[in-house]
């Protein structure tokens, strides 16, 4: 049996290199399962696009869904905030329990659903206000005007999210004036400010130049402290220095899932091998 | 010549013929409008001449400006009237159109002469015009000032203009002070005895008796003696300032050596074409231009000025946004956000885009039918019952009219609207939404304040189209001569029950139903310049705030 040690905390400037050191053992087994996903199927119309998933997505660790275009590893991150309800055709059978409770009960209230889980897209979103209202949208949609924990908490998100230095000077610009992983920084600032549970990263980095992305990487190793990430990412280097854990996805099923560093080393599957060392993909 | 197809040039030319073509037909109209309509304010040398009938001998003396002239074959000539001796069949001869004005005197303000048995052209430093606010424009030499009959300058006098124009200026004053007690408080006046009268009629209609009846009955006349006194107080100020009007007179001498005397009263503007310079006749034409535009019409809308139809085409233009761009953004925002896309959601928009093709007579017909005698004629029943059988909503006014044309030009903001919405990212949606924001509330703070620059396109051609209509506009509210402005001071301020007067209606009748087509003529082409003027102006300010929402809701798709 191996020792689970508690991750070390790591300054605000890694290095690449330094990231992809295994870091300390870690075993699913033994992790405290946040989101837990149960036989979910899901179908666009007459296309299966989910094939019966079965996973569970640890606490406050960072989970990477990779695999080939098309595989589903998207759909199945936007199955945990049911963003996939705003399409019409979708249908969706199977469990996602968080925390025991599962979201796709009629009953949940899919805004406060939504609230405790935070997403981030591929393509930088923001609202086309100025800085500071960007950050602010969550709480005053929550019905927090008051300016002082305004100030406050659009201080501590910006913070959060390395992107303070930069712009506080200028918060009250327009957000579209920010460089674009400047932009991605500002909405992982935005959906932290309301104090989210778990954070869906979509492909965060892959409209953006190797430096934001490098940035962005920094950022999740930060954040892990103290949400619990799933990251979608097609790019396999990303996911080894980012992750603790990777699910591979082909075709709408889960192919293979565990510690990244025994992943990315020691594949089980031949499919995740072929995929890992480029064979195709 | 197959290269040069292949090239790609002959897409290039015809491409750009398209451009050219068009841009030539438009600085075309405006130019034509601009030149002839401009052209009208400018004051004109008076001409002199002598002109011998060639078929009687006889000498006639002709004062009067050239409107313009035309040179045709003289047989033309000859058809129309004029006499042509026998030696001049073969040539061509140039015909003049003066204005002679002094309708009163001569019947005809406008007349042409040909060339044959013409003088020379003489410019007489002393020619007066004379505008007037009946039978248009008098020519003449100035004689004498009489002020109560006596004789007090003769026109020998170089003090002689000035004087005459302090005096003018005087009974401008003196008519500007009856119109404003007249308008004003007079109109006031009646105002409250209209109310009294309705109060009186409440009675009736509410079956109200005894002593009730009798204390409100004392009310009224107790009101009415008040007022009737009122008006007696204004009457007799009136009385004064009208007698003190007509205190001053002009003698005139006209070409024919006749000597008119014309009230002071009457006239509006003096000038003396022929002895005035360049900096002169600008600062003139400027005032006129000025006074076209801030004036009223005179003389069945063929004198004067067009302010009543520029500000009731301006009032209307401003109640139709007002109506169309709520109306119509919602509309469209149920049908792009919250409508399930299918085949009725289909039906339905294109029939909304499909309205916009309907001609715009039908809906002037729909909106008398509907709202006028419909909607109107209830809210009569229901709020105005004492004023009845006289109307109040339920005859054509601005009110309908606006909402005529709302109905009018809803598709285009409807259109606008959708497209503007259909533009906005989904990602920006998505992540409103994933920050825990319900559809309504995504939809308000972030897609709505997104596409308000679409709204204001659609809003800008909304304007545009409705400030040049003028078919339904006849039916549900436009008149030739308005009373009163939609916007006055008496309570409620805005009057939407009025009717009103339209620039473009005021084109049609000035052009069609004018008993003067010469006078007319110029202030048709001045009429359609200020619509074209105000449209661009309506738009650059809506286009000035659609640059400023776009700038401020600039994003990377855009």
């Amino acid at each position: 049996m191996t020792e689970n040690t508690t991750p070390t905390p790591r300054g605000a400037f890694v290095k690449a290199e330094e990231l992809s050191k295994p870091r300390e053992k870690l075993n699913l087994s033994r992790e405290k399962i946040k989101l837990d996903v149960q036989d979910l199927r899901l179908q666009y119309g007459k296309d299966e696009a989910l094939k019966g998933i079965t996973l569970g997505i640890p606490e406050k660790r960072v989970t990477a869904f990779i695999g080939p275009s098309g595989c589903g590893k998207s759909t199945l991150l936007r199955c945990f905030n049911r963003m996939n309800d705003l399409v019409d055709i979708c249908r969706i059978q199977g469990k996602i329990l968080m925390d025991g409770n599962n979201i796709y009960e009629p009953d949940v209230d899919v805004a406060e659903l939504r609230r405790q889980i935070g997403m981030v897209f591929q393509k930088p979103n923001p609202f086309p206000k100025t800085i500071y209202e960007n950050v602010a949208y969550g709480l005053r949609l929550q019905g927090v005007n008051d300016r002082r924990t305004l100030d406050e908490v659009v201080e501590n998100s910006l913070r959060g999210a390395a992107l303070w230095d930069e712009v506080k000077d200028r918060l009250q610009d327009n957000a579209f004036g920010l460089s674009g992983g400047q932009q991605q920084r500002l909405v992982i600032a935005r959906a932290i400010a309301i104090e989210p549970e778990v954070l869906l990263l979509d492909e965060p980095a892959s409209a953006l130049d190797p430096i934001s992305t490098l940035k962005i990487e920094e950022l999740i190793n930060q954040l892990k402290t103290r949400y619990t990430i799933v990251i979608v990412t097609h790019n396999m280097q990303q996911a080894a220095r980012v992750s603790d854990y990777t699910a591979f996805m082909y075709m709408g099923d889960m192919v293979e899932y565990g510690v990244t560093n025994d992943m990315f080393t020691n594949p089980k599957e031949k499919q995740t091998n072929d995929y890992i060392t480029g064979r195709f993909g | 010549m197959k290269n040069w197809f292949r090239s790609g040039t002959p897409w290039i030319w015809l491409t750009g013929g398209a451009v050219a073509l068009s841009l030539v037909m438009v600085i075309g109209v405006v130019g034509l409008i601009a030149v002839r309509g401009l052209s009208h304010f400018w004051p004109a040398p008076v001409i002199a001449v002598e002109i011998e009938n060639l078929q009687t001998g006889e000498m006639r003396r002709v004062l009067g400006q050239i409107s313009r002239s035309e040179t045709v074959p003289a047989q033309v000539a000859a058809d129309a009237g004029n006499y042509i001796p026998e030696d001049r069949f073969d040539t061509l001869v140039t015909r003049y159109l003066f204005k002679v004005g002094n309708r009163d005197q001569m019947g005809a303000d406008f007349v042409w002469h040909t060339d044959l048995g013409m003088g020379e052209f003489a410019y007489p430093d002393q020619a007066l015009v004379l505008e007037r606010r009946e039978w248009g424009d008098f020519f003449g030499y100035p004689e004498a000032l009489l002020v109560d009959g006596e004789e007090v300058l003769t026109a020998d006098d170089p003090d002689f203009l000035s004087e005459l124009q302090d005096l003018v200026e005087r009974s401008l004053t003196l008519h500007d002070d009856i119109r404003r007690i007249e308008r004003g408080e007079v109109g006031e006046i009646n105002r409250q005895l209209e109310q009294l009268r309705r109060d009186l009629r409440r009675l009736d209609i509410n079956n109200v008796t005894g002593n009730a009846r009798a204390e409100e009955e004392a009310r009224v006349a107790a009101e009415r003696a008040r007022l009737d006194a009122e008006y007696d107080v204004l009457r007799a100020e009136l009385d004064v300032l009208y007698a003190s009007t007509r205190r001053d007179t002009l003698r005139m001498r006209m070409s024919d050596d006749r000597t008119v005397s014309i009230p002071l009263a009457q006239i509006m503007r003096v000038t003396q074409p022929n002895n005035m310079s360049v900096p002169a006749k600008m600062a003139e034409y400027a005032d006129r231009f000025w006074t076209f535009v801030s004036s009223e019409p005179r003389e069945a809308n063929t004198e004067g000025g067009i302010f009543p139809a520029l500000f009731g085409t301006v009032t209307m233009v401003m109640v139709m946004s007002v109506m169309v761009t709520p109306f119509g953004v919602l509309a469209a925002i149920y049908l792009r956000e919250y409508a399930k896309q299918g085949p009725i959601t289909r039906a339905i928009r294109i029939s909304v885009y499909n309205l916009a093709g309907v001609p715009s007579i039908v809906f002037g017909v729909f909106g008398l039918g509907f709202f006028v005698y419909f909607l109107g004629g209830n809210i009569d029943q229901l709020f105005f019952p004492e004023a009845l059988p006289r109307p109040t909503f339920g005859s054509p006014g601005l009110f309908w009219a606006s909402l005529t044309l709302a109905l009018l030009t809803l598709p285009v903001v409807i259109v606008s609207t959708e497209e503007g919405l259909a533009r906005i990212p989904s990602t920006i949606r998505q992540g409103s939404l994933a920050l825990g924001a319900t559809k309504s509330e995504t939809l308000w703070k972030v897609v709505v304040p997104l596409s308000t620059p679409a709204m204001m396109t659609g809003l800008i051609l909304a304007i545009a189209r409705a400030a040049g209509e003028v078919a339904p506009l006849m039916l549900v509210g436009v008149v030739k001569l308005a009373p009163s402005l939609p916007i006055d001071g008496n309570f409620p301020y805005i009057h939407l029950e009025r009717q009103f007067m339209h620039l473009g209606f005021h084109i049609y009748d000035v052009g069609f139903q004018s008993p003067n087509v010469e006078a007319a003529r110029p202030l048709v082409y001045a009429t359609a310049l200020v619509l074209i003027l105000l449209i661009i102006v309506l738009n650059l300010t809506a286009i000035s705030i659609r640059n400023h929402l776009r700038e401020k809701y600039r994003s990377e798709t855009d």
